[in-house]
């Protein structure tokens, strides 16, 4: 397959956020995550954890809680406000102040015509949805403590409240506490501290069940207002409660980063009266587990150590398939490294600066961050080096780069006021031309010269369609643009006529990278469940034999997605493409892998001869040496460069977990 | 000669009481626990055995209270027999059946056995329901029995039945089968099996839950699973708990489910809290690791067993109220057995880094001896100082000990003990660090003389030292110390081994093939001997009458020098792995290893012919064994098991289990006295004592003996069903005997000896000195007397006849005799004075003897 010289990046230290809320939507499976900096990531349940979209942040605003209403989304934080979101167009939609100083948590009733907000003055506010709005309706009794946690009873006629020492529970047409349960403090040293109730849940069967700061879960009857049962789960927080649909299993996320499960199981097999068993430890965390989420086969845990955890249950999925498989979620499914081919720099993306590197030097070129509150949401380099452009949710910017030696100069350029905001940016390959996603799925064209960007065209998809694009590709020639967005759709432009030419026939799974082959003018997708396809008008030779054969067992059972494609210039029949674990050659000339032979077989194919290599070579050729990995390009002088960003690295940098008695230390 | 049919090899003695999980009675007043062939029953309250239980023919494998009556238990034996006893009689049923290797018994009453199920060719171990009949009979035959499960642990904590009976748990390997009878349904629940997880996963026991439907499982790694749900094929769930740094070995819940308790290496019973395992109690330090938890019946009691042969009754959770300690067995004794004089305690390797003194006759350990006085550090891969050698001195008032570790270099050091009469226990006199650069391989004390006694200290540097008692000067407050007195090598070959004669006037060291023979008296190198090829590896005098012998073994063969001659008397082909000489009769007895298991020899030196022979005693060589003087010789009239009359014959096999013979007279006596009916009420503890006291208050009508015996005869032969506290009632039975024969014995013997001694000087040139004192008790049995000249003639005859050797060792080929073998030794009538007069002092034992046992009682109980 050739060798290459390769540039190890490591330079890149991007840190993920850490996750301080989640939400899960059971009807469209779609789970809501906020991180510490604003950013709100959706995901695909149904499409194998992909990450669907990214709504980018804004400085002074923290999400402390997400709730779906229906499909609205909605997130409160400490900055008192009450945010939804536009789904479409990746941005909030509007903002309501809640008048009760910081806002700690909200929660929707089951209906979904409801939000309960809880307030660092002691109150439960009820707010309305209304069409593409909400309206304060009723204020609660007032308590005296801030309130952390709120949960609906499935009837939608109680809340249960959490605050500190205390849980209460209200009745939603009064507005009036019928309860109050006295939440134990912690014994010995820490006795004088106030408990906070982290979470509550409230159960159909009248339960109520807390986990505090003492590190307890305690099961309440709510009519009676008495305690049921205590578990003591750890010396510290418990942070997070999550219950499964059907009510039978409890998660509770612990400041240790362990998640407790616990069951209502019957203690003798015969008889029908159950209780909350603990059952289950999972440990996938090194620090405080912030928001977990219970959905029906997973147990799905976010913290401070910023990995999405999805841990299957496996008595509920069938082993072996690809849904037993434990993931982990570091990286974004989208890249946030741009390479000037030509030029050999690379552009980095954090949510408030960039970053410009040359490759073979030992610092950073040009640094530039971000004026305004909105964090960036997109970023390109064109291939010649020549051009920056990036978006956030309130501005797209346009610089130039000039080279003197050392240094580089950036010059910004104007571009024309149509342009407000952008999802994601394109240079052509002759970098003569910018293309710019904007709403409803339509691409703005821009042309570039000396200094100046002129308007060219609006390129529109045929069908209405208005979910925002999240990958856009050009063809080397200049004549084809194609762009996905999360509904799972491609649209091919041609550029050369800048009308749009056809749509690829939609597939089950939403992209999650595309590419235009440089002499063919084939497409190549690849799908979020590692599936992929290649076409112009029709599917490829190639392509229908892929999907008559179908794809290897091993590769189907990969977690990570795929997330950049790319092609050899020396090479046609060469697609080079890498996830976050691997990166992979495919030869598309080899025949492809028979279902029982062995997919990783480089290693073994070395020690071979020459017949035998070529006789149980096949098109994948994958390599595992570089892990962890944010960007694998290639290069105009046909070098390789691969950047890595250690999972060790990011692990020194968050701040040390709480204190563990290790065993023999 | 065939193997005997009147002498059988039995566990007696120092017998592993932690086997298997001693049972609790109903009111916790009885601890009921295996020990070799008989089960003893203990008091809770004063660790005082109560009962033997004898009837097993082999080993008891099970033991488990009767649901339906919780006065009885159950036991079962490899001898394929369940017996259901009473506490304290006899059998009731009887059930023919396989090898069984553990019972359990369910709420309902069911009898459930592991024994050994054949499937496809291969043995497993199954799990069989039986059906006792309920019949009144005490021989029962059970014949239909079902197969429950095809393959299961032959340990018992691997199986556990249910709240109600309802399930069987069974654990094996990394599954967990649950079976529930009444459904007859059958769940797998397998935990990771590849790799490393697979060790560390391994089930090592289970518990049932005795109220709700919950099971406990231990793991290798030290992890406790509690799972529920497990009716269900993929819906069932556990919970994990972890405190154990290494492998669970006990896992028990209390009777109303509110406290799980397990246990491991660390010694620490660890009690968790049914339903909130966060919370836990340790009761630590509890000396070794723990095997079995078992809980009586009311919760009250705890109670564990120990890995050192230890059962540790715990009171109301908190505290260690009785300890029932057994026989310790070690890793491995590298002590040799020894009889401690003064206490007829044996001796040998205890606790790590302790010696200990344990008492056969009662079967009970008497004190524990600090050799090392380190603290012992649980952990593998630590070199700790060992105690390697030990000896004792022929009055048992010094004691040598040597410890080593092998670290890096070996460090060594020698520790004399002086016998205190103060404090009834031994005490450090010197220390000697570094005695020899390398290994010490033997040491012993010199038999002789009344005040000074000599050790030899045998080392692989090439040197054998000599240690006596030096004097301080009487100005000094000093007290007497032991220092070096003689180093002697030859040609700077290796030692091995080394021997006095029984007087002490001979010191015999083997260099290699080379046997050297020394006086103590000058250190002077008298004679050598050799009988190459073969280094020689065992070496022993002969005793009595046959003091003029010198015994020696190599690998191949085992030889016999005449010291008058310093000739080769015999040699024959065998792989002798031990030597041992009775000192108490001329007997010497040899462990031959054969192919995989080991044959036993008893003769005399003089005589070619053996007087016992055992083929295929045990399994693995035996390197341990010893002679351990009787309190009472037995008039046994057998020929072939006149060799035990004086001393009885204890070994050590490689697994570390002791075993003795027993005779058949004797065997007898015990079932006898066994089946006696209990006479005592059981809401007082039956001690000796007591026993005594209600003999005496029995024996107040009858004033003759004879009378009194008839009586005794007449309560044997009455109420057969019944068992009785064997031990206690003939031992003290016994010692009332005992007491009437002292009164007239001591004179008898201050006779004979005399008569000796004249004997011995006069025979000077006749006959080889032969206890008189033994031949009255036994020549009676031997047929005619024959004079002294035909049995000179009938020894040469039977010296000439080797052909005895060929009849037992058939695999090893018969050695040609020598011409020095075959001529007929005219010198050996010659007797050196000094060892005629030996068996002056060993007649003269016994009295002392019985003398120092009484004090002995006293040093158990601080």
């Amino acid at each position: 397959m050739g060798e290459f010289k390769v540039h190890r990046v490591r330079f890149f230290d991007y840190m993920p956020s850490a996750i301080s809320a989640m939400a899960f939507n059971v009807h469209t499976e779609r789970l809501a995550v906020a991180r510490a900096d604003g950013t709100v990531e959706i995901y695909n349940f149904a499409d194998n954890c992909f990450q669907e979209k990214v709504i980018p942040g804004k400085d002074g605003r923290t999400v402390e809680a997400l709730c779906w209403a229906g499909q609205r989304l909605f997130s409160t934080g400490l900055n008192g406000e009450i945010v939804e979101y536009d789904l479409e167009n990746l941005r909030s939609k509007y903002t309501v102040e809640a008048y009760g100083g910081p806002v700690w948590t909200i929660s929707s009733n089951s209906q979904g015509t409801q939000l309960a907000v809880g307030c660092e003055d002691g109150t439960v506010k009820i707010f309305e949805l209304v069409e593409d709005s909400i309206q304060f309706q009723s204020n609660f009794d007032r308590l005296k403590s801030r309130v952390l946690s709120l949960s609906w009873h499935p009837s939608g006629t109680q809340i249960a409240a959490g605050t500190m020492d205390m849980i209460r529970v209200f009745n939603v047409t009064t507005g009036h506490a019928t309860q109050r349960m006295m939440v134990d403090r912690a014994a010995g040293a820490n006795k004088k501290k106030e408990v906070a109730v982290w979470s509550v849940v409230f159960l159909s069967d009248n339960t109520v069940i807390s986990g505090d700061s003492a590190g307890k879960v305690q099961v309440w009857d709510s009519q009676m207002g008495t305690l049921i049962r205590t578990h003591l789960v750890t010396k510290w927080d418990v942070m997070a409660l999550a219950v499964s649909r059907d009510e039978s299993s409890l998660l509770a996320g612990t400041s240790e980063g362990s998640v407790v499960q616990f069951q209502f199981i019957s203690a003798r097999l015969d008889q029908p009266d159950k209780e909350w068993q603990r059952t289950r430890t999972l440990r996938s965390h090194s620090h405080d587990v912030r928001a977990l989420v219970h959905t029906d086969t997973a147990a799905v845990s976010g913290g401070n150590d910023a990995h999405l955890v999805v841990r299957p249950f496996m008595e509920k999925v069938v082993k072996g398939s690809k849904e037993s498989a434990p993931c982990k979620i570091t990286f974004p499914h989208r890249s946030l490294v741009s390479c000037g081919k030509k030029a050999g720099i690379l552009l980095f993306q954090f949510p408030e600066r960039l970053e410009v590197w040359r490759l073979g030097e030992t610092h950073c070129v040009y640094a530039c961050s971000l004026q305004g509150d909105d964090h960036i949401c997109c970023s390109t380099l064109s291939p010649c080096g020549g051009w920056l452009a990036y978006a956030s949710a309130s501005s797209v910017r346009l610089f130039q780069l000039q080279y003197d030696n050392d240094s580089i100069a950036l010059t910004k350029v104007k571009l024309p006021k149509v342009l407000r905001w952008a999802n994601q940016l394109c240079f052509s390959a002759d970098s003569s031309r910018l293309f710019a996603s904007f709403s409803q799925s339509s691409v703005l064209v821009f042309a570039l010269s000396k200094s100046e960007a002129k308007y060219v065209h609006t390129l529109k998809p045929k069908s209405g369609e208005t979910t925002a694009v999240h990958l856009m590709s050009t063809s080397d020639d200049g004549q084809w643009l194609a762009t996905a967005n999360s509904d799972c759709e491609v649209h091919v432009y041609n550029l050369k006529k800048l009308k749009y030419h056809c749509t690829v026939p939609v597939y089950g799974s939403c992209p999650s990278a595309m590419a235009i082959h440089p002499t063919g003018s084939n497409v190549v997708m690849v799908h979020a469940d590692q599936k992929y396809s290649l076409e112009q008008k029709e599917y490829t030779e190639w392509s229908r034999s892929l999907a008559k054969k179908g794809l290897h067992g091993s590769w189907l059972n990969r977690v990570a997605p795929v997330t950049h494609v790319s092609f050899s210039a020396s090479n046609p029949d060469y697609i080079i493409l890498h996830d976050m674990n691997m990166f992979c050659i495919i030869d598309k000339s080899l025949p492809l892998p028979e279902k029982d032979s062995d997919l990783c077989n480089q290693n073994q194919l070395r020690s071979m001869n020459e017949a035998a290599r070529v006789k149980d070579s096949h098109a994948f050729k994958i390599c595992e040496m570089f892990k962890n990995l944010l960007c694998v390009g290639l290069m105009e002088d046909h070098s390789l460069v691969v950047v890595e960003r250690p999972l060790l690295d990011i692990a020194t940098r968050l701040p040390a977990p709480v204190r563990q008695k290790k065993f023999a230390t | 000669m065939v193997a005997h049919a009147d002498t059988r090899v039995v566990h007696r003695g120092g017998s592993k009481i932690n086997f298997r999980a001693p049972v609790i009675t109903q009111d916790s007043r009885f601890l009921i626990c295996v020990s070799g062939e008989c089960i003893k029953v203990f008091s809770t309250s004063t660790e005082e055995c109560i009962h033997h239980l004898q009837g097993h023919k082999e080993l008891v494998t099970g033991l488990v209270l009767n649901p339906s009556n919780h006065l009885q238990v159950f036991s079962c034996s490899e001898d394929g027999t369940i017996r259901l006893w009473d506490f304290t009689d006899g059998i009731l049923i009887r059930v023919t059946l396989l090898r069984i290797l553990s019972m359990h018994v369910s709420a309902k009453g069911d009898v459930f056995l592991v024994m050994p199920v054949k499937r496809n060719k291969k043995e497993k171990f199954g799990l069989v329901s039986l059906n006792l009949p309920p019949s009144v009979e005490q021989h029962v035959m059970v014949k239909g029995h079902t197969i429950v499960f095809q393959s299961v642990s032959t340990d018992p904590k691997c199986i556990a039945f249910g709240q109600g009976g309802e399930y069987v748990a069974s654990v094996k390997d990394n599954v967990l089968h649950v079976y529930f009878l009444n459904k007859k349904t059958f769940y797998r629940f397998a935990l990771g099996t590849s790799g490393e997880m697979a060790a560390r996963n391994a089930f090592t026991c289970v518990a049932c839950h005795p109220k709700d439907d919950c099971i406990a499982t231990g793991h290798g790694d030290g992890k406790i699973r509690l799972w529920r749900n497990f009716n269900q094929e993929k819906e069932y769930t556990f919970s994990t708990v972890h405190w154990h740094h290494s492998g669970v070995n006990a896992l028990c819940f209390t009777p109303e489910g509110t406290n799980l308790l397990s246990g491991g290496l660390e010694s620490v019973l660890v009690q968790w809290r049914y339903g909130q395992e966060g919370q836990k109690d340790f009761l630590p330090r509890l000396g070794s690791s723990i095997k079995e938890i078992v809980v009586s019946p009311d919760g009250s009691l705890f109670c564990t067993s120990h890995t050192d042969n230890k059962i540790t009754v715990i009171k109301n959770c908190t505290k260690v109220s009785a300890v029932i300690q057994g026989l310790v067995h070690g890793d491995g004794v590298k002590t040799a057995l020894m009889v401690d004089p003064r206490t007829k305690a044996l001796v040998l390797n205890g606790k790590p880094g302790h010696l200990q003194f344990y008492s056969l006759q009662r079967d009970q350990q008497l004190y524990n001896l600090d050799i090392v006085q380190q603290e012992y550090i649980n952990q593998s891969n630590l070199d700790q100082f060992e105690v390697v050698k030990a000896a004792l001195d022929s009055r048992g008032s010094w004691l040598a000990t040597v410890e080593q570790r092998s670290a890096k270099e070996v460090e060594i050091s020698l520790k004399l003990w002086a016998f205190d009469e103060h404090t009834q226990s031994f005490v450090l006199n010197t220390t000697i660090s570094a005695p020899h650069d390398g290994p010490i391989s033997e040491i012993c004390f010199s038999p002789s003389s009344q005040n000074s006694t000599t050790l030899v200290s045998v080392s692989l540097d090439g040197h054998f030292k000599a240690w006596q008692l030096t004097q301080p000067d009487p100005s000094d407050d000093e007290e007497a110390s032991w220092s070096c007195d003689f180093v002697g090598d030859y040609h700077s070959l290796e030692p091995k081994c080394c021997c006095f004669s029984a007087d002490g006037s001979l010191l015999a060291v083997s260099f290699k093939e080379v046997v050297t023979v020394w006086s103590p008296a000058s250190w002077d190198l008298l004679t050598t001997l050799s009988q190459p090829p073969g280094a020689i590896q065992d070496l022993c005098f002969g005793r009595l009458s046959c003091s003029k012998y010198l015994l020696g073994a190599t690998d191949k063969n085992l030889c016999c020098w005449n010291l008058l001659t310093c000739s080769l008397e015999w040699s024959t082909a065998l792989d002798v792995s031990l030597l041992l000489a009775d000192p108490l009769s001329e007997n010497v007895a040899a462990f031959c290893g054969a192919e995989k298991t080991t044959d036993l020899f008893v003769f005399r030196p003089s005589e070619p012919r053996p007087h016992f022979s055992q083929q295929a005693l045990c399994t693995g060589r035996v390197t341990r064994a010893v002679f351990a003087p009787r309190d009472e010789p037995l008039d046994g009239c057998e020929e072939s098991s006149q060799w035990l009359n004086r001393s009885q014959l204890y070994f050590l096999t490689h697994n570390m289990e002791l075993l003795t013979f027993l005779t058949k007279p004797e065997e007898e006596r015990l079932m006898a006295l066994s089946k006696q009916v209990p006479t005592i009420d059981d809401s007082v503890a039956m001690t000796p004592f007591y026993l005594l006291l209600g003999k005496h208050r029995k024996r107040v009508p009858c004033n003759d003996e004879a009378d009194d015996s008839r009586l005794w005869g007449e309560s044997w032969n009455f109420g057969v069903p019944n068992l009785a506290p064997g031990n206690h009632v003939m031992s003290s039975c016994v010692s009332s005997m005992c007491l009437l024969r002292d009164e007239e014995q001591p004179t008898e013997v201050e006779m004979e000896s005399e008569k000796e001694e004249e004997d011995s000087e006069e025979e000077g040139a006749s006959v080889p000195p032969r206890p008189e004192h033994e031949s009255s008790d036994t020549g009676a049995k031997l047929g005619p007397v024959l004079t002294k000249a035909e049995h000179r003639e009938l020894r040469g005859v039977k010296k000439l006849d080797y052909s005895w050797i060929r009849g037992l060792v058939t695999s090893n080929p018969v050695v040609n005799t020598t011409k020095q073998m075959v001529k007929t030794p005219k010198q050996r009538v010659k007797t050196p004075k000094p060892m005629a007069k030996t068996p002056k002092p060993m007649v003269k034992t016994p009295k002392p003897m019985v003398k120092t046992t009484k004090p002995m009682v006293e040093t158990t109980n601080p």
